[in-house]
């Protein structure tokens, strides 16, 4: 990010002048590339926070019976692992890809509201402490699961009040991230850039910035009942003064199915962008690929309570949010069907970024045939709470959102830097993720299927070579991130010069216009799209 | 590009928006409360329109079993009967003994259960201590009856219902003694 090449399209030439040094240049940094660096870092660095708890849950359950950790403990390493992950590792990664390239992508200088966008990222350090705080108060982490269920939220110690709080403020700093996202994509698209004519990333960015405007505050509402239910005598959840726990439930789901697709719906795009570079072939079916992302958001909306089969519910209701679970395997099978078809025939090379891409398409579309067998109710009352969910939803979110992130980060990290990553190493990288993740996960379909259920510290002996297996094979996972971060750093520091266009197959702005390392300041004078 | 005024006029819609969404979730609320009560899905704590078929089936014996639990309550809560052999449509009162054992008075609200589930809608209960709440004293004790006609139309393949009642603490609720006919 420090060297401002001569080139045309930088009419820029006093970035020094204006851009602070030392610590304040983060801290009061309004520059969207600045920003989205920090968001990245953010979420590494919440990573190995979420896969440390991880591995302290890998750990216990290495073996039956209590050895590492007290029960109470576990319970809240699956709560925080959940929510850290979620909130803190997965949705700030992709809200740095927006950062970083939605402005170059649509040939715009930088995000609409460049100071909004400064508060968004500095409200997550925070939130993310009080969650790390929650661990350290009487009686300590709240152990209530990500979902927050009441009536056991409703009961737990001071943790959840933190908790709470930081789930407000990660709302707050998604809606103003999204906010901000939607302007910039409706209002800042250089001459020429139609909607139709912008890279998918920017399309599943825009639909997923709306889910997020519309369900962060639902979540926030919910939260907020169970904050007043604690401590100001309402009774929204509580059965004794009339209200009712399920109704947390609903409200909740009503956030929570949406939120599934805002961490899916960027990976696709990541992805989207990913396939044609490597297949050196257009998107195949853009129009119908930006239909049914549209579709997928849309009917998130209409299937919440497929969570929730066993909390008692009529069997017409049943009935209905199953077809309409299984009908948006319809939208997705498209976008599978597309990738495919966009590499049919292409002179196919396999870097790091297309290998990510297909470990992706393949696990992703596993995780999402396992979702399609949750949802139908008589098995779903089978496994419902099993391992095998615990499996299904790490395939969508591990190989699935992830993967993309680091397919992502391989793809983008020429032009963020001006340097190449070792391709050696990152297909190290790719295999020992793809194995071990394997190793981790596949397993825990067999546990649910045998009955194990999750959330709990101890389990029956007939599940422990499964859930030994398991535990190596997270260790793996999480030993082999740590040659993702020395690449990283090595490529930040002593990379081999890339080239403007690393990937001859791309053929967005970010490639075609600005040279690697894109320059501070990027398209003051907006690009002319034909 | 467009101008500022137009991001402006974009992010006052979308806060709008999502201010919207906030009140959306509260509105939630209500929402479910009306589907509830429409489709008859939660109505434990009321009382039964007035059983119209009130023949008696004498061919058939119902087992009823009954529980009692407290939850975070010093009190000691327990069924005078353990269990009643009934006909459907036969009309029944049965008593439950509760007393406080803690220092201060509480209020406490019954919420009953039923195993099987589904047995639920055809145990008409037209009079029962969980329709009110119910403030106990510190050291006092009530006997509280539950009135109810089991609907004819109860499945052939149960023969047993456990109705299992909860009292779970009413915080903030006036502890003077009731007066009778306020409904919790």
């Amino acid at each position: 990010m420090e060297a401002v090449h001569g080139h045309t399209n930088d009419h820029s030439h006093d970035d020094h002048a204006h851009k602070p040094s030392g610590i304040m240049r983060w801290v009061q940094s309004t520059n969207h590339k600045d920003i989205g660096t920090m968001y990245l870092w953010f979420s590494f660095t919440m990573f190995l926070v979420g896969g440390v708890m991880a591995l302290i849950i890998r750990s216990e359950l290495f073996q039956p019976g209590l050895q590492i950790v007290k029960p109470e403990f576990f319970n809240s390493m699956t709560t925080y692992h959940g929510l850290i992950m979620v909130f803190g590792a997965i949705m700030p990664a992709f809200v740095g890809f927006a950062n970083w390239l939605i402005p170059m992508q649509i040939g715009a200088p930088d995000m609409a509201f460049p100071r909004m966008n400064n508060l968004s990222f500095w409200l997550l350090p925070p939130a993310a402490l009080l969650l790390i705080a929650a661990q350290f108060m009487p009686g300590g982490g709240a152990g209530v699961g990500w979902t927050l269920y009441a009536p056991l939220s409703t009961q737990a110690g001071p943790a959840m009040d933190l908790t709470i709080f930081a789930v407000h403020i990660l709302g707050m700093s998604s809606i103003m991230g999204s906010i901000n996202i939607i302007t910039t994509i409706l209002n800042m698209r250089a001459p020429g850039m139609t909607m139709m004519k912008m890279p998918m990333f920017c399309w599943t960015w825009l639909i997923t910035a709306y889910l997020l405007v519309a369900v962060m505050p639902v979540l926030a509402g919910a939260v907020t009942m169970t904050l007043t239910d604690r401590h100001f005598g309402t009774h929204f959840f509580n059965a004794a003064g009339g209200g009712d726990p399920v109704l947390y439930q609903h409200i909740f789901w009503f956030f929570g199915h949406p939120e599934v697709y805002i961490i899916a719906i960027p990976a696709f795009g990541v992805i989207s962008q990913v396939i044609p570079a490597f297949s050196r072939k257009p998107l195949f079916g853009y129009a119908s690929m930006v239909y049914a992302t549209a579709s997928i958001a849309i009917l998130s909306f209409m299937v919440w309570a497929h969570h929730m089969y066993t909390a008692g519910m009529p069997v017409e209701a049943q009935l209905y949010f199953m077809y309409a679970t299984v009908l948006i395997a319809v939208p997705t099978g498209v976008k599978v069907f597309n990738w495919v078809a966009t590499m049919w025939k292409g002179s196919l090379t396999f870097e790091t970024p297309m290998l990510f891409a297909l470990g992706f398409l393949f696990l992703f579309t596993l995780g999402g045939f396992t979702g399609l067998v949750l949802s139908i109710v008589p098995v779903d009352v089978q496994l419902h709470d099993t391992y095998y969910v615990v499996a299904h939803f790490h395939y969508v979110m591990v190989a699935g959102a992830l993967f993309s992130a680091f397919a992502g980060i391989y793809f983008w990290l020429p032009k963020w830097t001006g340097r190449m990553y070792n391709e050696t190493l990152g297909k190290w990288h790719f295999w020992l993720s793809l194995v071990f993740f394997n190793v981790t996960f596949f397993v825990q379909h067999f546990l649910g299927l045998a009955g194990m259920p999750r959330r709990i510290p101890d389990y029956a002996l007939q599940f422990a070579e499964f859930n030994a297996i398991s535990s190596i094979g997270a260790f793996g996972f999480g030993l082999s991130q740590l040659l993702f971060l020395y690449i990283v750093i090595k490529t930040i520091t002593s990379g081999e010069k890339a080239a403007d266009r690393q990937w001859e197959g791309a053929d967005s702005l970010e490639w075609t216009h600005l040279p690697s390392p894109a320059p501070w300041h990027s398209f003051e004078t907006p690009p002319v799209v034909k | 590009m467009k101008s500022e005024r137009a991001n402006r006029r974009m992010m006052t819609r979308l806060s709008i928006f999502a201010v919207a969404m906030f009140g959306f979730g509260f509105a939630l609320v209500p929402f479910y409360e009306k589907i509830c009560e429409v489709t008859g899905i939660n109505n434990l704590i009321k009382p039964a329109a007035a059983v119209v078929n009130t023949q008696v089936d004498k061919s058939r014996w119902v087992t009823l079993e009954f529980d009692a639990n407290a939850h975070g309550l010093e009190w000691e809560f327990r069924p005078v009967q353990r269990s009643v052999r009934v006909h459907p449509g036969e009309m029944i009162q049965i008593e439950y003994d509760v007393r406080n054992n803690g220092a201060k008075a509480v209020v406490g609200q019954a919420i009953p259960s039923y195993g099987p589930k589904h047995a639920a809608p055809f145990v008409k209960k037209l009079e029962c201590f969980c329709f009110k709440q119910q403030p106990l004293q510190a050291g006092e004790s009530k006997r509280m009856p539950v009135q109810f006609v089991l609907d004819g139309a109860l499945p052939a393949d149960v023969n047993t219902i456990t109705l299992s009642y909860t009292f779970f603490e009413v915080k903030g609720a006036s502890t003077a003694p009731a007066k009778g006919g306020v409904q919790g």
